[in-house]
């Protein structure tokens, strides 16, 4: 490692004192090395420079906090997740007349894409509504945009199909330039704002919330923070899916869930 | 000093190379193995029933927070960075690819070469990428053990000699040898009741 534990837990410190913004209950190990890698690819010769810098310019602590919490996701990442959201939870969805979704940790907003698109091939795109959160300002107008490489095109086109998709997966974006964007009408009822799942509270209450490879990075009792939220933020029977490799069934919060899936981590709050 | 874990890194040839490894290993080994393999992104895996077929090690693929033990073969799951914490247990990780790697070996033996330090084997295997070398450099830095695949003998030998140049002190070793010095280390352990 580029520097020493103590100097990197003052940092953390120094940000929670100077901005308020509270990386304690994040995982060592994951968090460590991301500040190293900022390190590196911004020529910064040790964290003390770092650490001044960040405490002097809100605007280098914003770049700084960007890329640490940044996550690089896929289209359709684990299509059999998408396949069993589509058998299993899409039907019990369909019998409301309205749909309410929070995507927390929405990130560059691959994941909301492929989400979108899954409704909209269900006909229910029109009656829900999306609630796409991050605490990343810079990737919440990634999402926004919706603007991807070509380049990762054939890998999404193929997780796609495997994930279930009807059509031809070119009909929802237009490709230009060596990258393409997605239709803004798979977003027309999507809202986007910033929310930080270890410090903010419950906004509204939802029928799914899907919040994929968020959690892998805080602490057990981080973890149970926002399990708390999501509890909070569901709706009697509502969903949550989590990550392939996460689970709820360690917390105390497992009991008020029943599985509706066990592999791909999909869980149903009981009445 | 006796070692408390072995992080074992491959690439292309890497599972025949592992199988060979890990299917001479008693039950209950003393040494956790973390094992990195690069893999395909988003098929579904049999990689964890194909090792398991041939070890009797018990073949776990990681989940997050999941404490390390000994006598347990763990697999990096595909499409995560796996990063070893200080309490001994695992993260996950979803930064970009390192080497185009997602799970990386440089990830897992550098966050394993900070906590183990000394008591960590580093084993380098086949592979046409040069993802592994800083991380098994980073092990023997720390005073851990750095082993690497004799080039002459791997599949692909683009990862074994990267590590070669950039790492002066480690020691060359065919599969036979790596798997023998495994159970020496094994046994060893016994006789010291370092471990149960």
């Amino acid at each position: 490692m580029l520097f020493e534990k103590n100097e990197a837990e003052k940092l953390i410190q120094v940000i929670a004192g100077t901005y308020g913004y509270d990386l304690s209950g994040y995982s060592r190990a994951s968090l460590y090395r991301r500040i190293g890698r900022f390190l590196t690819n911004h020529s910064i010769p040790g964290i003390s420079v770092l650490e001044e810098k960040v405490g002097q310019s809100p605007a280098f602590f914003e770049v700084f906090l960007q890329e640490l919490t940044v996550n690089v996701t896929e289209m359709f990442r684990d299509p059999s997740f998408f396949v069993a959201l589509r058998r299993n939870v899409v039907p019990m969805l369909s019998t409301y007349p309205y749909i309410k979704i929070w995507d927390a940790g929405c990130s560059t907003g691959e994941e909301l894409y492929s989400l979108t698109i899954m409704l909209k091939e269900e006909n229910l795109l029109e009656r829900t509504k999306i609630y796409a959160t991050d605490v990343n300002q810079k990737v919440l107008q990634q999402a926004r945009d919706g603007i991807y490489p070509l380049s990762s095109m054939k890998e999404y086109i193929r997780n796609y199909h495997l994930a279930g998709g009807l059509h031809d997966f070119a009909d929802y974006y237009t490709a230009r330039y060596g990258y393409v964007k997605f239709n803004s009408d798979l977003i027309k009822n999507v809202v986007f704002y910033p929310h930080n799942l270890a410090t903010d509270s419950s906004f509204n209450e939802f029928h799914l919330v899907i919040c994929r490879n968020v959690l892998i990075y805080f602490d057990r009792p981080l973890q149970e923070r926002v399990y708390d939220l999501f509890l909070n933020s569901l709706i009697n029977l509502g969903y949550l899916c989590l990550g392939k490799k996460e689970s709820i069934s360690l917390s105390p919060q497992a009991s008020y869930f029943e599985v509706a899936d066990k592999v791909e981590k999909i869980y149903r709050k009981r009445v | 000093m006796l070692p408390e874990a072995v992080v074992i890194g491959g690439s292309w040839g890497g599972l025949e190379a592992i199988l060979r490894i890990v299917s001479g290993l008693p039950a209950r080994f003393a040494l956790p193995l973390i094992v990195v393999l690069h893999r395909g992104r988003n098929f579904k895996s049999e990689l964890e029933s194909v090792i398991q077929h041939r070890t009797h090690l018990q073949v776990r693929e990681v989940e997050e927070k999941e404490k390390i033990q000994e006598g347990y073969l763990y697999i990096a799951p595909a499409n995560y960075h796996v990063p070893v914490e200080q309490d001994y247990t695992f993260s996950l990780d979803l930064s970009a690819p390192v080497h185009h790697s997602r799970p990386s070996i440089d990830v897992t033996f550098e966050s394993a070469a900070e906590v183990y330090g000394p008591r960590l084997v580093g084993v380098l295997l086949t592979g046409a990428n040069v993802d592994g070398a800083s991380g098994l450099k980073i092990i023997a830095d720390r005073g851990g053990l750095a082993i690497i695949q004799d080039p002459s003998e791997a599949e692909a030998d683009t990862m074994p000699r990267a590590a070669l140049q950039l790492c002066p002190v480690r020691q060359v070793m065919r599969i036979d040898q790596i798997s023998q010095l495994l159970l020496q280390m094994h046994q060893e352990l016994q006789w010291t009741g370092g471990k149960s």
